[in-house]
Formats: C-alpha cells, structure tokens, sequence
C-alpha cells in the first residue's frame, strides 16, 4: 500500500513536473517584454526593473565610444523583434540608431510609437546650450549633456520611468514593475549613502577629464571639472591645448586625470608626466570593466578608483 | 516655452510656499528641517519631470505642426508676394487647422523646428596629370579645378508611417535630383518600402553618395558597366525585408522596380519597359570587431541599342570589416570587392563584359587613412577591351564634418593608352546630415 503510495506520489510529480515544462514555457514567453537599450546603463535599469519579466539588450557595449557605434546589421536582428527601444537621446545615438530604426521594419519602435522611449525626458540635463550653437565649439550637443545617467539621482528617474513605461506595455504586470523600482528605490538610497559619505572628503576637488562625460556625477559627488583634454567636444587633443591644460592644471593644483575606456592614453599620460597628476581610467558605463555588471557596480568601480587617486 | 516659463513660475510659487511655511514656523526643529528638505527635494524632483514633460511636448509639437503645415493646403494663394515656407508656420495655428497649443509663438526657434534636417556636403576636386596622349571619348579625366558636387540634403519623419529622404545634386553643370524618396516604416510583417527616385542596391558602390566613398572616384567597372557615377539612380518603388535565418547570419532581400532608365546602362523606350533590381545580402559578426558582408544582385532592363535589347547584369560583392570596440575611433579596416557580370544585347552580337575591384582601406589614427584600389573591368560595349588600374588613397579627418584626401591613381587603357593622375578632395559637411546604412 505504502509503494503503491509512493509511486502515485511520483506519478503526480512527474504529471506536475510535465504540465509545468509544457506550460510555463509558454506562459513565461508570453509575458516577456522583449527590450533593446541604446546603451549598457540603460539596459541595466531596465533589468533592475523589469526583472523576470523582461529580456534586455543592451546595442553599445560598455567599453565603447556611444557616439560612434557601428550601425550592424546583426542588431537588426534584435530590433525587428523589440517590443521596447530605450534610447539616452539628445542626439548622443543621432550617428546610429536611426538608420537602424527606419530599417528595423518595426512599426513598434519608430520615433513617436509607443515602444520609443527617449530616456533623456526622465533626467535631470546639464550643459544644455543657451546661446547659438556651432560646428566651431565642436562636436556639441544642442539639447544638453547626454552623460546624465552617472548621477545615481538621475538613475532613480531613469528607473521610475522606465518602470512606468514597462507597466504601459504590459499592464498585467505594472504593480511587479513598481515594486520592483521601490525595491531599487531602497537600495539605491542605500548605496547612495555610502557613496556619498566615502565621497564627501574629497569635495572641491578639482580634476580634468578627457571628454566632457562627467557633469552629471561632478555634479552629485562635488567635484570640481576645470577642464577637458579635448580642446573641444569630439576634437582630438592638440599641442597647443594640451600646453594651456598642462598649465591650468598646474596652477589650480589638479592632481587627476579622468579618461574614458575608449581614448588613447598617450596625451592623458604625457600631461600626468608634466604635471605630477594620476590618470584614472574611469567607466562611464555598465560593463566597461568584465566586473561592472550593473548600475550601483558601475558607482563602485569608481568612487572606489576616484578615493584611490585622490589619497 | 509656455511650460518652460510654467515650470519656473511654479518653482518659484513652490519656493515661496516653503519660505513662507519657514517664517511661519520659526522655531523649525530638526524633523520639521527635514521634512522641508523632503519637500524640496519632491519639488526639485517634480521640476525636473515637468523638465523632461516640456522637452518632449516641444518636439511633439513641432512634429505635429509639421504635419499640420504639410497636410493643410496653402490656405489663400492671393498673397502671392508672401515667401513660402518660414511665414506660414506661424499662421498655421491661427488659421484655426489644429488647436494644438504654440511653444515660443512663431519665433525663429519654432520655425526651425519644423524644419526638415538640412545638410549640404561640399565635394571639391583638384587634379593633375592626366591621360597620354589626349584623352579618349570614353574616358573622362577630372578638370584641373571643379566645385564636384554639392549635395543638398532635406531629410525628416514624415509622420508616424514614413520618413522623407531628399537629395539633390548640385553639379558644375546643372542641378540633379540625386535621391528622393519616402520609405515606409510601419509596414506590417516587417516589411520596408520606399517609392520616389533612388540609387538601387546593385551592389555597395552603386548605392554609395560620393561623400561617403573611399575614394576621389568610382572604380572602372562602375564606370564601365553601371552607369558611372550615376549608376543605376532611376524612379520607381523598393521593398525589402529580413528573411528568416539560423541564429546570427542577418539576411535580407529587396526588390526594386525603376522606370528603366540609368544611363549607359537602361533605357525606357515605352512605358513597359520597367527595369527591375534584385538584392540578397548576408552579413555575419565573426565576432564583435570582425564581420562579413555579402551580397549577390541582378539587374535586369531594355537597353538604348535597340527598343527589343536587353541588359542583364549579375554582381557579387564582399566586405570584410574590423574595427576593435574598445579602440573604435583610432583603428579600423574594410577589404571590399565587386565582381560584375554584364550581358548586354545589341547587334550584331551580345557582349558580355566582366569588371571588378578589390579595394582595402586601414585607419591608421584617429584622424589618418590609408587605401587602396585595383581596378580591372571590360566595356559593356566592347567586352573584348578591359581598362586596368590601381590606386593610392590618403585621407585626413580634420573632424567628423570635414576630411582632405589625395589619390593617386594609374590607369592602363584597353587601346594602349595610359593615365596618370593626382586627384586632391576636400569635402565639407554643414548641417545636420542624417547617418548612413552600414
């Protein structure tokens, strides 16, 4: 009796374990919201909200340039299949991505449809030019700084939209997304704290970064960018510029050098030779370094190299 | 800018709420200190949300009032003194089309909004030496000094279907449509058309614009088998779509049907005589520096010997790539190659030419090019007489908008006759000129 049990109990089990590949499968597949990010950042605070509930990709590697990112085929492969495309915007993609969207054959994703999410309109944007704008300051952007995901306040935005927007395309599931950006919310409060109080010694210091990336974390952590290695936005360095920085650098006691994965470290480490300065390779992004696999990784990784330089 | 001037207005109500809250309580301890920093910071929080909410509305609305200014017909002709396009937008809403509300009135910003992206690329050729002897009718060497090319490029959504693309070619000589079209973007089963007049997919070169070549001019087999620097630039309709394929090979094929002219290639001598153009293209990553390019196309019309003769042309094409992600903007290279078949009809027999390039191209520095050419390639006339010749190209990138180029380039004619020339470019780029396919 107890074996004929036994082997009812395993009958069921099985029976369960059958409908449940059979099923779930399914049921998951239907609820997954298929997402395309322009970059590693956004696709990071779509995983941070989206959860299960959500297949993110993100175009632009983490240790690439996301002005100049190849428009390949293969990533209309994954476009023509998004249900969402998350986009940083103020024409950081403008070398990119449109030709990929008209392309994509997705009526969803096209600019104004309802999967096209310009992530720019959550976040809080500095620099944004008030006088005319020229090709003569470079390769500027007309509508702001499009670096603002580095403020951990503006990755908070960037995740209650997103949030918001996810709950959109699949009303079923909004309250999971909420919960989850509350979630986040918390830890990222959390983290913020810490980062702030390691961070708080070294207010006013003053650095010198080699594109102008960094105005939105500048901006949190009270840092003091008094120049770029660019004598101007997208423009290589020149010797005369590089002579102007070495000098200001010099004179204002700036002792750190912040570069970009993606740039030539031979000006950064020629102006640190003159100046006595540390050149600290800094991530702008998720997945810059193997390591840096999300958001609060990315603040890790260099508040951690930023405190290392400043000591 | 009405939300912009809301936004502030409603900071400064919220700033003044606090203060006055501040002086009305004015032993504030320390909860109620950081319940007004709460405070703040919620109103700091909603600020940049209307911020955002302004940004969009602004590019909402200028997209809209494009539409509207475009859908909605001029409303009285009468005024004939009145300029055309920049007066009218202002007026739009106040003809009472659409109530949608105004930002910054009809001021200059506004007006440009609705602007479609406007480009002009400036393609200036030097050149010395030439053919010897004197040059053949066939053959036509670049001038000591000519303004090339400038190319007026007018590009926009249209609306939430389509997207407009126009470019007009402004020669030495005469002025040129070079490409206008729209293409269709919310086609259903993932498909995307395009109808207007279009450079067609035969092959790479073909549907290049000049500023975007490797070099000053297009190979010999261009020239000697597609129709030169024109190419294959007809008026008809385009339709194109990603083909199912295994896992990462990206597949897709486009067929095009033009009117069926393209000079020295087809010719229209009634309305039937339709040309058609056929593309399948592959394209792999080996991995995430490297990819593989490939494409086979057809041709296919009635030619200019006689209203009964027909052109078929067959091309493959190859491209490999390499650009290293994390040193993307200081090292690259692209080996290209074209091999094209032409049959052409036309008495007293058919001819079947063969032409074909090889080119590579390597990025030395952020700013520096190198390449190089080999032509080879009969006529589509004259099959039995092939053009040989090879080039050197340098290249400068001053910036994105900007580059200088010098080309040597040899060339060893099928009668004998040799050229040897130093081509020097400069192109310039103003404007807001929308990305190429890759």
């Amino acid at each position: 009796m107890k074996k004929l049990y036994t082997h009812s109990r395993l009958a069921v089990l099985a029976l369960y374990m059958f409908i449940a590949a059979v099923i779930a499968p399914n049921v998951a597949l239907a609820k997954t919201l298929d997402i395309v990010t322009a970059t590693t950042d956004m696709a990071a605070l779509t995983q941070e909200v989206g959860g299960d509930k959500v297949s993110v990709e993100s175009i632009a590697k983490g240790y690439q340039d996301p002005h100049f990112v190849e428009a390949k085929p293969s990533f209309l492969l994954k476009l023509r299949q998004a249900d969402l495309l998350v986009t940083v915007g103020l024409q950081l993609e403008i070398g990119w991505l449109p030709p990929l969207v008209t392309q994509s054959g997705n009526p969803r994703i096209q600019v104004g449809a309802n999967g096209y999410l310009d992530a720019s309109q959550f976040a809080e944007i500095l620099d944004i030019p008030t006088g005319a704008v020229n090709r003569a300051m470079g390769d500027v952007h007309p509508l702001g700084n499009p670096h603002y995901w580095l403020d951990p306040d503006n990755g908070r935005r960037l995740a209650k939209g997103i949030a918001g927007k996810l709950g959109e395309l699949d009303p079923g599931d909004a309250a999971y997304f909420q919960q989850r950006f509350q979630d986040f919310d918390k830890r990222l409060t959390a983290a913020e704290q810490k980062w702030d109080s390691t961070m708080k010694p070294y207010r006013g210091r003053k650095v010198v970064t080699y594109h102008n990336s960094l105005p939105n974390f500048a901006k949190h952590f009270g840092l003091n960018v008094i120049g770029y290695v660019e004598p101007r936005p997208g423009i290589p360095p020149t010797p005369s510029h590089t002579l102007d920085l070495i000098g200001l650098m010099k004179k204002e006691n700036c002792k750190v050098i912040m570069v970009e994965p993606y740039f030539d470290l031979k000006t950064p480490n020629s102006i640190a030779r003159e100046t006595g300065a540390q050149v600290v390779k800094y991530l702008p992004s998720v997945g810059g370094e193997k390591e840096v696999t999300d958001y609060f990784k990315l603040f890790d990784y260099n508040i951690d190299l930023l405190t290392k330089a400043f000591q | 800018m009405k939300s912009l001037s809301l936004s502030i207005a409603l900071f400064a109500v919220s700033v003044l709420t606090v203060s006055a809250q501040d002086t009305a309580v004015p032993q504030a301890n320390n909860g109620d200190s950081a319940a007004l920093e709460q405070r703040i910071k919620d109103l700091e929080e909603r600020i940049i949300s209307l911020e955002g909410q302004v940004r969009v509305l602004k590019s909402e609305t200028s997209s809209a009032q494009g539409a509207a200014s475009a859908a909605a017909p001029a409303p009285q002709p009468a005024s004939t003194e009145q300029p055309a396009a920049t007066p009218q937008i202002g007026e739009v809403p106040a003809a009472g089309v659409t109530q949608t509300p105004t930002y910054g009135g009809a001021g200059g910003a506004a007006a440009k909004a609705l602007n479609p992206d406007i480009s002009v690329i400036g393609d200036f050729i030097g050149a010395v030496g030439g053919n010897s002897p004197p040059p053949l009718a066939s053959v036509q060497p670049f001038p000591a000094l000519q303004m090339h090319e400038s190319e007026l490029g007018l590009q926009a959504i249209i609306d939430p279907y389509a997207r407009g693309d126009f470019f007009i070619s402004f020669g030495e000589e005469g002025v040129d449509l070079e490409e206008g079209y729209i293409t269709f973007t919310a086609l259903p089963q993932s498909f995307v058309a395009k109808a207007g007049k279009m450079r067609s997919v035969f092959g790479k070169v073909n549907t290049m614009h000049n500023h975007v070549l490797p070099w000053v001019d297009r190979p010999l087999v261009t020239t000697n088998l597609v129709g030169g620097e024109d190419g294959i630039d007809d008026a008809g309709f385009s339709i194109e779509r990603i083909l199912p394929a295994p896992k990462g090979i990206f597949l897709e094929a486009t067929g095009q049907v033009f009117r069926g002219d393209a000079d020295g290639v087809f010719k229209s001598w009634q309305n039937s005589n339709v040309s058609t153009v056929d593309h399948l293209r592959a394209y792999r990553d080996l991995n995430e520096s490297t990819n593989l390019d490939v494409g086979f196309s057809f041709a296919h019309g009635y030619n200019d010997a006689d209203p009964h003769f027909t052109t078929n042309l067959y091309g493959v094409d190859a491209t490999l790539r390499w650009k290293p992600l994390r040193r993307s903007i200081y090292h690259s290279f692209i080996a290209r190659s074209e091999f094209i078949w032409s049959q052409r009809e036309q008495n007293p027999s058919e001819q079947r030419a063969f032409g074909m390039y090889a080119s590579a191209d390597y990025q030395l520095g952020r700013r520096w090019f190198l390449g190089g050419r080999y032509d080879r390639s009969g006529r589509s006339q004259f099959a039995n007489l092939t053009d040989t010749g090879g080039s050197i190209v340098l290249t400068y990138w001053p910036s994105e908008f900007s580059q200088i180029r010098g080309q040597y380039e040899f060339t060893n004619y099928a009668e004998g006759r040799n050229s040897n020339q130093l081509l020097l470019q400069l192109i310039f780029s103003l404007g807001a000129h929308g990305a190429h396919t890759f």
